[in-house]
């Protein structure tokens, strides 16, 4: 994670387009300005981090599935439930799956897991044409650097 | 007809709590209802669910925004429930 940049997917573990799923990894960082806030002395990863880290990896599942050929964006968020604390430095496993492909929307079912289940909620991302081709491209190439294989047989990485 | 209307004033009056007995076939959903984009969006998630389609909201939208149709083609409730009688039928055909 890179969380002044809002990068929050370190990796894909698994893509799996005809199961419309994704498993991707993200590890929280030792240090960050956030955790100097949130709180002192007792530093954890804030909630709406955790919704962020769970709508990114639903939108490279989204990305996955259309090839990268229009651009999801976050718009909603349901039954949100936080489980469990994240520290610095948390290996987190988070996962993905498709509930619903509607005419330029689709909604997931999203879930953080580490040594157990964190947090899980429902997203909805509106589907657009890309509004500048300058993100069209940083995310292709960050789509390649976390190792998602758009439109390709499931991938598998295991670490 | 009526039953399609039924079902789509229920999920109205679930997802945008406007009171059931309101929502009548004459009304707007977005002039009279005052439904916005997000909440028309959760309802077309619970009505593509419900009955099994998928409504062309962004062709109805590119279709109204470029002037090809009235928005009372697609948000007056009486004409939406038409609209998704037909998508069921093309379905069930």
């Amino acid at each position: 994670m890179r969380l002044e940049y809002f990068q929050m997917i370190d990796s894909v573990v698994t893509f799996d387009a005809a199961a419309g799923t994704i498993h991707c990894r993200a590890i929280v960082p030792e240090r960050s300005p956030v955790f100097e806030g949130h709180f002192p002395g007792y530093p954890i990863m804030p909630g709406v981090l955790l919704i962020e880290t769970m709508a990114q990896a639903s939108g490279y599942l989204i990305l996955g599935l259309n090839e990268l050929a229009r651009m999801p964006f976050f718009m909603g968020v349901k039954k949100a439930k936080f489980r469990k604390f994240v520290q610095p430095g948390a290996i987190l496993d988070v996962h993905a799956s498709l509930v619903h492909e509607g005419s330029g929307f689709t909604v997931t079912n999203a879930r953080i897991e580490q040594d157990g289940p964190v947090c899980d909620a429902e997203l909805t991302l509106r589907i657009m044409d890309f509004p500048a081709a300058e993100l069209r491209g940083e995310l292709v190439k960050r789509a390649e650097a976390i190792g998602l294989a758009p439109g390709a047989a499931p991938i598998t990485e295991e670490s | 007809m009526s039953s399609t209307f039924d079902i789509v004033a229920d999920v109205i009056s679930e997802t945008s709590e406007i009171p059931r007995e309101k929502i009548t076939p004459e009304m707007h959903a977005i002039d009279d209802l005052g439904i916005d984009s997000l909440d028309f969006l959760d309802i077309v998630f619970a009505l593509d669910k419900k009955f099994g389609i998928k409504i062309p909201l962004e062709q109805w939208t590119q279709e109204v925004n470029a002037g090809k149709a009235s928005v009372e083609e697609y948000f007056l409730l009486k004409n939406l429930c038409a609209h998704i009688d037909e998508l069921i039928a093309k379905k069930n055909a």
